[in-house]
């Protein structure tokens, strides 16, 4: 008899085990779609790039156009906002990497990874700290100490390459995918 | 304290009933002959008025819910028509909108008469934890509905506060689109929120009959923080805690009213009356007045992450205060030293609530305001970590009255007859 309930609980042991393994793993499979109903849907992650017509920037204007929800920031720097931009040291500035997706991933901050052509600088306007739109510095209504854009939710400064330079933004502005298709528009995305 | 039940059923149905589904007795036992600590003072209304403000917050809810639309494109026009159009929508709209705000204030006075009366200690330390985890329920719930009118600073408060995500390393940013939807705040998450602003508050509903539940077991603390040592001490919850309750809600409701009627937008911020435009954001964003105090803290660090583990870790704390404090008295009241360091407390609270509602680069009398927040924050932190467990140790308590019918009555009560 003692045999016998000995045979008996191993069994059921393993019966409870198995069913117990079984049931977890089925409670897991379930629960993935609870979670991942929460990402973007295949009509969000589809997507959208945009033409911009740069033809009406002037020189030293900024234009914002919607991407992807995002405003994005299109502007046609001076050579004064330039040979700034260029004079900065790479080493010096607190992220020194260039967020740009036409370029590998640790390319350097400098000025000529930041932008395609010189002139026109396209960026993400959305600051790397907290998601504000950073506000447009010019020379006649300055915003922030570098010339380049100041976020007045928290304080955060970009130069005039969108580079982070004061604030707790802890990275430059990211530069999105485009290439120009003729000298005066550009596809993003 | 909740001594054996003294519930004696009248009625033959009364008697069935209570075979079967006890709740007569329940509601005898809890909120009739209750035994409480007879020297309760306005501070101990502020729980009754609470679950009056849940109340208001679910029927009015209820309310604004048949006339909303949870669509980016309809939502703030859908605002507006409960506004103008809907029968009593402005009042039914301005008492949910005020509610949340006196709902705060009376959960704020109620955190702090708990902190100064030493409500958190043993026995009391789950009443106080169950406490902690309603008042981030409410915050949660609070943001998810300042969201849904979809103004400016709907729109921007939520890509704020669900971009602190965001500083999580590694997976930070995966989580921020998660908790979106999309790659930006957008339909999609407007939706959810709604949802979810829809839920909470009943849970909330069920972890206050936890928190009650657990309140029903040690009974209440009071301003003395002495046990109750004999009947004497106490007076049945109904009718004499029932009418004071009764008295003060009364009170607060009036000064609810005022707001509604006679100030209704003055917790709010003129942005939100404009439509959500994800292209431009206000020139300065400020949460709700009940998260300022974080929100200073937040601003007054200049590093990403440092930034969110500081503001999340201020609401942490409030979970180990039980066993930060390491005083054997309760009450601040006989604790000379531990008082002063409380009201320096409220300060810093209070200030930092004020810094985080001005500009970033703000300054009064020459002192740049961020420096104001990090003293502030700094105190905040070192009041619970340093000061509770170290004054604890070295203060000399006040001589503790013998009971509380000693306390309020005077020697005669040491009489037993009455």
């Amino acid at each position: 008899m003692a045999a016998t309930t000995h045979d008996a609980g191993t069994r059921r042991d393993f019966l409870y085990v198995a069913s117990g393994a079984m049931g977890a793993v089925g409670v897991a499979a379930i629960a993935w779609p609870f979670v991942d109903q929460m990402n973007p849907s295949t009509a969000a992650l589809a997507l959208a790039s945009t033409e911009v017509d740069l033809s009406t920037v002037q020189p030293g204007q900024q234009v914002i156009v919607k991407w992807r929800g995002h405003p994005l920031f299109v502007r046609r720097r001076t050579p004064a906002e330039i040979a700034s931009a260029k004079a900065v040291d790479v080493n010096s500035l607190p992220d020194p990497l260039a967020y740009n997706d036409n370029l590998p991933d640790n390319s350097p901050a400098t000025d000529a990874n930041r932008a395609i052509k010189p002139e026109w600088l396209i960026l993400i306007g959305v600051c790397t700290h907290l998601g504000c739109t950073p506000t447009v510095s010019t020379p006649q209504m300055p915003e922030g100490d570098y010339g380049g854009w100041l976020c007045h939710c928290h304080g955060s400064q970009y130069d005039t390459a969108g580079r982070i330079r004061k604030g707790p933004a802890p990275r430059n502005l990211q530069v999105p995918p485009y290439s120009f298709l003729s000298a005066t528009r550009i596809k993003v995305g | 304290m909740s001594g054996p039940s003294t519930y004696n059923p009248k009625s033959g149905f009364e008697r069935w009933l209570d075979t079967r589904l006890p709740l007569p007795r329940l509601l005898h036992d809890t909120i009739h002959t209750f035994p409480t600590p007879r020297n309760l003072n306005i501070w101990y209304t502020f729980g009754g008025i609470l679950t009056f403000c849940l109340a208001i917050q679910i029927v009015t809810g209820i309310v604004l819910a048949m006339h909303y639309v949870a669509n980016a494109t309809l939502a703030f026009d859908s605002v507006e028509s409960i506004m103008r159009d809907v029968n009593y929508g402005w009042l039914i709209r301005y008492m949910h909108s005020n509610g949340a705000s006196m709902f705060f204030l009376a959960v704020y006075i109620h955190m702090f008469r708990g902190l100064y009366y030493g409500s958190y200690k043993a026995p009391r330390e789950l009443i106080w934890i169950i406490g902690v985890l309603i008042y981030l329920l409410m915050m949660a719930t609070a943001f998810f509905g300042y969201v849904l009118p979809w103004g400016q600073m709907s729109f921007w408060g939520a890509t704020v506060i669900t971009n602190l995500f965001s500083a999580i390393p590694v997976v930070g940013n995966h989580i921020a689109t998660w908790l979106w939807g999309d790659f930006a705040v957008g339909d999609a998450t407007l939706n959810r929120f709604f949802s979810l602003h829809y839920l909470l508050p009943f849970i909330i509903a069920a972890v206050v009959g936890l928190h009650i539940w657990a309140l029903h077991v040690p009974g209440n603390n009071n301003p003395l923080g002495i046990d109750v040592k004999s009947p004497q001490d106490t007076v049945p919850f109904h009718p004499y805690y029932t009418v004071k309750d009764a008295f003060y809600l009364v009170l607060f409701v009036i000064f609810y009213a005022l707001f509604v009627f006679y100030w209704p937008d003055f917790f709010g911020n003129p942005d939100n009356y404009q439509q959500a435009n994800p292209l431009v954001t206000p020139p300065d964003i400020v949460p709700e007045w009940y998260l300022l105090p974080f929100y200073a803290m937040l601003r007054s660090i200049p590093n990403k992450l440092l930034g969110v583990i500081v503001m999340f870790g201020a609401i942490a704390t409030l979970v180990f205060i039980p066993w930060l404090d390491t005083s054997r008295v309760r009450s601040c009241r006989f604790r000379p030293l531990m008082k002063q360091f409380f009201w320096a407390f409220l300060v810093a609270c209070v200030l930092l609530g004020y810094c985080g509602g001005q500009s970033v680069d703000a300054a009064r009398f020459g002192i740049p305001l961020v420096w104001v927040a990090r003293i502030a924050s700094i105190y905040y932190y070192v009041f619970f970590w340093l000061i509770m467990p170290i004054v604890g140790l070295i203060e000399t308590p006040k001589k503790l009255p013998a009971s509380i019918a000693q306390s309020v009555l005077g020697d005669t009560a040491a009489a037993p007859a009455e």
